[in-house]
């Protein structure tokens, strides 16, 4: 579809508004229980990749349809890759660093399912956002 | 789990558990209980604040009120005044050093207020491979502002009003840039973006291409309506694959969504981007050599005037920007240039991002505002320095910069404050070196990289560097003598004043840098002297004196 004034672009925006719930500091809104991978060139050396795809066999596995994997940029912490982070209706987005795919399990089965944030691999962000 | 009217979250990290945070959480429980209010208030222990300094922390949410220093004491006020009552204990609130005003919410403090992210703003936030989550982040929009309610004089004047400056390194005000082009008469122009990020330990443009390639599509698109260009290119180094499959994906959505291409919202104005690759040549990342390595000549620089703005890409008018300057465009024209100038200091506005390397904790990328000092940085954001050794000295524009001691640590940081101190801005590298590091094989390394990356064109540059090298080799092999400290220091300030472009008048930086901060450890060098934590292994000389 072409965009072709800023009211077509502005629709656009409220349609996907939803999927986008500025994820920082918010709580999200979104139906959708998102899961946020960072696979820039840091997280990917440090292995997102086979977090990323631990997540997607185990959801499939586990019949989570409604839980969404998205890939997205680097959010600074390089010191911690790979970072993920879970959007959860209702709640405040929480950051996790180091989730290797050998924490992929944990984090589904306490943090998804059981909605219990797993606190050893939080990180505080102290970053806000324009 | 029940529903709970209000969350008591009580620090529970190292520095607050050492100042009895759990005592201050188990009281505020049995008070909680006492009172009967357990059934909707629970109390959470949570991670570290980052602020042990004021510890304990307790934090009343969702009022988001911020209490330091509590003591064990305190819970029952705590307890009887605000969870019962509502009210807020004024006496336990953080107090602003400066002017002593209690603070109540976490957002105010000036500690959790040195982030600020502007270019990095979607960055790990919005899929970078989805073009309408961009949009619904408020991307395009300041392209839709600018097409359809701004003059291209009024975009000049409002970047030219922010007082946004290059953040390749160069710092030339970017509004100028682009009035100066926009002046041009030509029926052809070009915007270029400079994605050659070249500089040992920094990758500030390699994360935002990757996290958020279409900011930087979006602001070059404006950039080209207001200097009256239809045609885009970004220079972008082939070492990057990640970044120019994302851009590749993002330019080939916009296109499909119609941001790019012809008829832009409707407007008479058409404007589509192409990549080149460039071969991951310093050098390239300066302007003249840049073009050039478009044009697919060698990447070499050429002597300025003219400049790119005049005569550039195959001798039309150019405005070659830097992808952190354009990541910063399309908030500019969303919430104006006088939210932007708000941010920073008097000469240098809006935010930095800096890539942090080296000896420090939290290795990563911050974005700052400008004017914060050098010590916030390396203690609060980036965490103090690795296995709690000292701070020796901070290297900040990359090769072409200084390094900064102690003393300078309190600088604010600025473009004009750090050439006073005697390093520069450059594109944001920092890397942090601790009292382990010796200060001379740090300029050797610094050397050894603008040696390689000298293109050759000019001779103080190609050989100069060569025979700066090969000085330094010598002394931190422990056989120079002060004859070669004195050639070298000659060397250096003839490279600098001698050089054609920026790579050779800034390369011996990190020698005079060094020399002027740290002439000990030459010294030492020369002497022969074991430096406690120099680096290799001490070998004393010979009986007859001599080195072997």
């Amino acid at each position: 579809m072409q965009i072709k004034s800023l009211e077509e672009l502005k629709k656009i925006k409220e349609e996907y508004k939803d999927r986008v719930r500025l994820r920082s500091q918010v709580e999200g809104t979104g139906d959708q229980t998102e899961i946020l991978v960072g696979m820039a060139t840091c997280g990917i050396s440090s292995g997102a990749r086979e977090t990323f795809n631990a997540f997607i066999e185990e959801l499939a596995e586990e019949k989570l349809d409604d839980v969404k994997v998205i890939t997205v940029g680097c959010v600074g912490y390089c010191h911690s890759e790979p970072t993920v982070q879970v959007n959860i209706k209702g709640q405040k987005p929480v950051l996790y660093g180091n989730i290797k795919k050998e924490n992929v399990h944990e984090l589904i089965e306490k943090h998804i399912k059981g909605g219990e944030p797993v606190k050893r691999f939080i990180l505080s962000t102290d970053f806000e956002i324009v | 789990m029940e529903k709970m009217r209000m969350n008591v979250l009580v620090c529970g990290g190292t520095g607050c558990i050492a100042s009895d945070s759990e005592k201050v959480a188990k009281n505020l429980e049995v008070i909680i209980k006492a009172r009967g209010y357990d059934k909707e208030v629970s109390v959470v222990k949570t991670g570290c604040f980052g602020f042990c300094e004021q510890g304990p922390i307790v934090k009343i949410e969702p009022d988001n009120i911020f209490y330091v220093r509590v003591g064990a004491k305190d819970a029952k006020e705590i307890v009887d005044e605000h969870i019962i009552k509502g009210r807020k204990v004024e006496r336990l609130l953080y107090k602003d050093p400066e002017d002593n005003k209690p603070i109540s919410r976490q957002e105010d403090i000036q500690f959790y207020k040195k982030q600020l992210r502007v270019a990095l703003r979607n960055c790990g936030f919005i899929n970078p491979e989805d073009i309408y989550e961009y949009i619904a982040a408020g991307g395009y929009e300041a392209l839709g502002k600018a097409l359809t309610q701004m003059t291209r004089d009024e975009v000049v004047e409002e970047i030219k009003a922010s007082g946004l400056r290059g953040r390749g390194g160069g710092g030339f005000p970017t509004g100028v840039k682009w009035e100066i082009t926009k002046k041009q008469e030509s029926d052809v122009k070009f915007i270029i973006c400079n994605a050659d990020e070249g500089d040992p330990g920094a990758f500030m443009d390699r994360s935002i291409l990757e996290g958020d390639p279409h900011s930087v599509l979006e602001a070059m698109a404006i950039g080209g309506y207001a200097i009256g260009a239809d045609k885009g290119i970004i220079y972008i180094r082939a070492e990057y694959p990640l970044a120019i499959s994302r851009l590749n994906t993002a330019i080939t959505q916009a296109r499909e969504a119609g941001l790019l291409g012809k008829n832009l919202f409707g407007t008479d104005f058409s404007f589509d981007i192409t990549i080149k690759y460039g071969a991951g040549a310093f050098v390239c990342g300066e302007e003249t050599a840049l073009i050039n390595s478009c044009e697919g000549k060698r990447g070499e620089p050429n002597y300025k005037p003219p400049y790119p703005a005049q005569e550039g890409y195959w001798g039309h008018p150019t405005c070659v920007n830097n992808v952190e300057t354009f990541a910063n465009i399309p908030v500019i024209i969303t919430k104006g240039s006088e939210w932007f100038s708000s941010i920073g200091t008097e000469n240098s506005k809006g935010t930095k991002v800096f890539a942090l390397a080296g000896k420090i904790n939290n290795v990563g990328l911050v974005e700052v505002p400008m004017g914060v000092t050098l010590r916030e940085i390396i203690y609060n954001i980036g965490g103090g320095i690795q296995g709690g050794r000292k701070f020796k000295a901070i290297q900040t524009g990359g090769p072409s910069g200084g390094v900064l001691t102690e003393k300078d640590l309190d600088t604010q940081i600025d473009y004009n404050s750090l050439l006073e101190v005697g390093s520069m801005m450059g594109s944001g590298g920092m890397i942090v070196m601790d009292e382990t590091d010796n200060m001379v094989n740090i300029a050797k390394f610094y050397l050894e990289f603008t040696m390689d990356e000298s293109c050759g064109r000019c001779t103080p540059c190609r050989i100069g560097t060569k025979r700066m090298y090969e000085l330094l080799n010598k002394i931190t092999s422990r056989k120079g003598t002060m004859a070669d400290l004195d050639a070298l220091k000659q060397l250096a300030y003839m490279v600098k004043d001698g050089s054609l472009c920026g790579l050779g008048q800034t390369a011996p930086n990190p020698v005079i840098s060094t020399m002027k901060n740290f002439w000990n450890e030459y010294l030492n060098l020369i002497k022969d002297e074991d430096h406690p934590r120099g680096e290799g292994k001490y070998v004393p000389k010979n009986k007859i004196g001599m080195k072997s």
